[in-house]
C-alpha cells in the first residue's frame, strides 16, 4: 500500500518531526511513504476567512498534487476536513475534488479505518495524556474513537477532562481577528485541563495556540501532536 | 432595537477587560443549560426527532403563503383581528391604533425577541403608555434599561450580587436578599400591574396554520397572565413561526423544551384560540401581527433561507465557546450568539452586521445542539464569502491573504518563506496579524527545519 503525505503547512513549519514521526510510523506498518514535490497549504486560512478566490487555486493545486496518490494522509484534522468536506464545495462539479475526498484520512483515521490497526506498540506505559479533540476532527471528520483507542491500547492513560471536546480558541484568522475572545477560549479550555504529562491533539493550529498560551501562564507542560505521541507508541 | 452590530469586535474586548463577571455568569449559565440538554436529548430518539423537525419547518417555509393565509382565514374565524406588518412601522401603526381607542394606560408584556426587534418598549413609551416586562429576567433588564443578552434568559450575565443591588436600589430589599424573596418583590409589583393593564402583549412560539393558534411556551406563569387579564392581547408573531398542523406541536413543543432548558415540556403552555366567547373569562380583543421584517427576503436568499428553520430555543449560544465567553451584547442585536451572527445579515443586511459572521471559530458545536438542524458553520463561511465578495473585510486582511495565496501558489515562494520564517524579515502585509497573535501568546517558533528538508534525510535513510 503507498500513501502520500500532506504535510500541510503549519505541520510543515511548525510541527515537522510530526512529520517524521508519520513517516517512521506508517513505513514500520509496511506503508509506502511518498511527499509528494510541490505540495504547501490546502487553501483553509483563505477559504475559512471568505476569501474563496484565493482559496480556489490553492485547492486546485493541491488537486493536482495528489492525483496520482491511492491514499492521502494528513497528520492534521481540520486540514483533512478541509479536503474531504469543503473542496467539493469549493469546486462545485469537480470530479477530482470529490476523488480526493474519496481518499483523504487524517493519520489516526487512516491507522484505524483502513489499516485496521488498533494497537501500535506498549510506549506509552503510564503516560499521563490530556487529549484535546480538534473541532474538526471531531465535529467534521467523526474522528472521535480513533486517538483515543490508539493512545490507551499503547499503555497511555487518557486522562479525564470536562472540556476535552471544547474548541480551544484557535479558529484560524479568528486568533488574530478578535484575539481577545480566543484567549479567554484558550484560558477556560486551560482552566479545566487535568495534571497531564503531555498535551496531544490531531491539529497543529490548535497545539500552537494552546502551547503559545500555556508558555505565557507559565504553565509547562509537554505538547506534542498526536503523531508524534503515536510512534513513541510504536518505538517506546 | 438599533443594530450596533459593527462594534462586534470592540464591544467583545472591551467587555472581557472591564466586565471579567459576565464571562463567568454567562459560562456558569450555559454549561447548566448545555449539560441539561444533553441529558434531555439523550432520553429521546433525537436525530429522527431532529430530521422531522427540520422536515416539517421546511416544507412550511416552501409553501409559505399558501399556510399564511390559511392561518389568517382560521385566525378569523377565531375571531382574531389579523395585521400584517412588512416593517416595524406597519407593526407601530396596529399598536397605536388600540392604544388611542383604548385608551390604554398600562400594558404587560410577556418576554418576546420578536417585539424587541420591532422596538414595542420605546413606542409604548413614546405614547405615555408604562410597560412592564413580566419575564422575571427580562424585568431585570427593563430596570437596567440594557437589551437581553440571551436569546432564552435575558438576564443570564447578571450575577446574583448584582441582582441583589439593583433591587436594593430600587425597592429597598436587604442586600443579602435570597433570589426567593427577591422574586416575591418582583412578584408583588407584577401582579399589581397585571391587574391593572389594560394591554398584554406577546409573541408567540408557534402560530398553527390549520386551526389558527397561537402557542406559547414558558416556565413562569407570567404569559398566561399577559394574555388573559388584561381586555386587549396582541400578539406579535414572526411568519416564519407557522407550523402545519395542530399535531405538529406534539413534536415541537417537546424538541424546542429540550433544546431550550433541557426540560421535557415548558412548565406552562398556552394554546390560545381567539377572544373569550359570551360568558367566558379572557380577553374582549385578540390581535395577532404577522410580521415580515426582512424574512420574506431572506426566504428568498438560495444559499441562506435554512436559517428561517430558527426555533429561537438559544441552544446554538449555550453550545457556543465564542458566545460563553462574552454573552449577548457585544452582537449589538436581539439575536446573538451563532445564530444571530447568520441571521442578524438575514435581516439587517450583511454591510450592518458584516463582522458577526466572523464571530465564530467554525467549531460546529451550534450545529449540533441546534434542534432543527440549521447549518450555522455552513452559513457562516456564506456570509464571509459574501463579505469578502463585496469588499467589506478590510484591506490589510484582503492584501494579506493575496499574499498567501502568492506565496503559497508556488512551491519556491513557499520554501523562499519558509526560510524567511527562520530569520529574514516578514512581509509587511502579515505584521498586524502576527503581532495580535504573539501578544497572548508569546513568539512564533518554528521546528529548526521544516519538515520538507528533513524528508530529503528521512527519505534517505529509509
Ligand atoms: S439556530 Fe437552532 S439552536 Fe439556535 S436558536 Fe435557532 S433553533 Fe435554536
Amino acid at each position: 500500500m503507498r500513501v502520500a503525505l500532506f504535510i500541510t503547512c503549519l505541520a510543515d513549519q511548525f510541527y515537522a518531526e510530526a512529520g517524521v514521526a508519520a513517516v517512521r510510523l506508517l513505513r514500520a506498518l509496511g506503508v509506502e511513504v511518498d511527499f509528494p514535490e510541490g505540495q504547501t497549504c490546502c487553501g483553509q486560512p483563505a477559504f475559512n476567512a471568505g476569501y474563496w478566490d484565493e482559496a480556489r487555486p490553492l485547492a486546485k493545486r493541491t488537486l493536482e498534487v495528489f492525483e496520482e496518490a491511492e491514499y492521502v494522509v494528513l497528520p492534521s484534522g481540520s486540514c483533512a476536513s478541509m479536503v474531504k468536506n469543503h473542496y467539493p464545495e469549493l469546486l462545485p462539479g469537480n470530479r477530482e475534488a470529490l476523488a480526493m475526498a474519496e481518499k483523504t484520512y487524517e493519520l489516526s483515521q487512516f491507522l484505524v479505518r483502513v489499516l485496521g490497526v488498533e494497537k501500535l506498540g506498549e510506549g506509552l506505559k503510564g503516560r499521563k495524556v490530556a487529549y484535546h479533540h480538534g473541532c474538526h476532527a471531531l465535529r467534521e471528520l467523526g474522528v472521535r474513537e480513533e486517538p483515543l483507542l490508539l493512545l490507551q491500547n499503547a499503555g497511555a492513560e487518557v486522562l479525564p477532562w470536562e472540556a476535552w471536546e471544547e474548541c480551544c480558541g484557535f479558529g484560524g484568522l479568528f486568533s488574530v481577528k478578535l484575539p481577545e475572545v480566543s484567549l479567554a477560549m484558550a484560558d477556560r479550555k486551560l482552566a479545566t485541563l487535568p495534571e497531564a504529562e503531555v498535551l496531544t491533539s490531531t491539529d497543529a493550529g490548535c497545539l500552537l495556540h494552546l502551547s503559545g498560551r500555556m508558555g505565557k501562564k507559565g504553565l509547562g507542560l509537554r505538547v506534542a501532536p498526536l503523531a508524534t505521541l503515536l510512534w513513541e507508541a510504536y518505538a517506546g | 432595537m438599533r443594530a450596533k452590530a459593527k462594534l462586534y469586535p470592540k464591544e467583545a474586548a472591551r467587555l472581557l477587560r472591564e466586565k471579567p463577571g459576565v464571562r463567568e455568569a454567562v459560562t456558569g449559565a450555559t454549561l447548566h443549560f448545555e449539560r441539561n440538554r444533553l441529558k434531555a436529548y439523550a432520553e429521546v430518539p433525537i436525530e429522527e426527532w431532529r430530521e422531522r423537525a427540520k422536515a416539517v419547518k421546511d416544507h412550511v417555509l416552501t409553501h409559505l403563503d399558501h399556510y399564511l393565509e390559511l392561518a389568517e382565514r382560521r385566525l378569523r374565524e377565531n375571531g382574531v383581528q389579523v395585521h400584517w406588518a412588512e416593517t416595524p412601522e406597519d407593526a407601530h401603526r396596529v399598536l397605536r391604533e388600540v392604544v388611542h381607542r383604548r385608551g390604554v394606560k398600562r400594558a404587560v408584556k410577556a418576554k418576546s425577541m420578536l417585539t424587541e426587534e420591532l422596538g414595542v418598549n420605546p413606542l409604548l413609551e413614546s405614547l405615555g403608555v408604562e410597560v412592564y416586562e413580566t419575564d422575571l429576567g427580562e424585568y431585570l433588564i427593563q430596570l437596567l434599561g440594557e437589551p437581553p443578552s440571551h436569546i432564552v434568559g435575558p438576564a443570564i450575565h447578571l450575577s446574583l450580587g448584582e441582582i441583589q443591588k439593583l433591587f436594593h436600589a430600587r425597592f429597598g430589599t436587604p442586600l443579602d436578599a435570597s433570589p426567593e424573596a427577591l422574586a416575591q418583590v418582583a412578584r408583588r409589583v407584577l401582579r399589581e400591574a397585571f391587574l391593572s393593564a389594560e394591554l398584554g402583549l406577546s409573541g408567540a412560539n408557534f402560530l398553527v396554520a390549520e386551526t389558527g393558534t397561537l402557542a406559547l411556551m414558558e416556565n413562569e406563569g407570567n404569559i398566561r397572565l399577559s394574555t388573559s387579564l388584561p381586555k386587549v392581547h396582541v400578539a406579535f408573531v414572526g411568519i416564519e413561526k407557522l407550523l402545519p398542523r395542530f399535531a405538529d406541536l406534539a413534536l415541537f413543543l417537546p424538541l424546542t423544551a429540550r433544546a431550550a432548558t433541557g426540560q421535557r415540556l415548558a412548565t406552562f403552555v398556552s394554546l390560545i384560540q381567539g377572544p373569550a366567547r359570551e360568558g367566558e373569562e379572557g380577553p374582549e380583543e385578540v390581535h395577532v401581527v404577522l410580521v415580515d421584517h426582512g424574512r420574506t427576503a431572506l426566504l428568498h436568499d438560495l444559499e441562506a433561507w435554512e436559517t428561517l428553520r430558527c426555533l429561537r430555543c438559544g441552544a446554538c449560544l449555550n453550545a457556543c465557546p465564542v458566545y460563553r465567553q462574552t454573552g449577548g451584547h457585544p452582537y449589538g442585536y436581539v439575536y446573538s450568539g451563532p445564530i444571530g451572527a447568520v441571521l442578524d445579515p438575514g435581516l439587517l443586511g450583511l454591510e450592518e452586521a458584516y463582522p458577526l459572521p466572523y464571530a465564530s471559530t467554525l467549531c460546529g458545536a451550534c450545529y449540533e445542539a441546534c434542534p432543527v438542524k440549521i447549518p450555522i458553520p455552513r452559513l457562516l463561511l456564506t456570509w464571509r464569502h459574501r463579505a469578502a465578495e463585496e469588499g467589506l473585510t478590510p484591506s490589510w486582511e484582503h492584501g494579506a491573504m493575496r499574499a498567501f495565496r502568492k506565496v503559497m501558489e508556488s512551491p519556491a515562494l513557499y520554501r523562499l518563506f519558509s526560510k524567511g520564517l527562520r530569520g529574514l524579515p516578514l512581509p509587511q502585509d502579515l505584521l498586524p496579524l502576527l503581532r495580535a497573535w504573539t501578544e497572548g501568546r508569546g513568539p512564533l517558533r518554528p521546528s529548526p527545519k521544516p519538515f520538507h528538508e528533513l524528508w530529503k534525510e528521512v527519505a534517505d535513510g529509509r
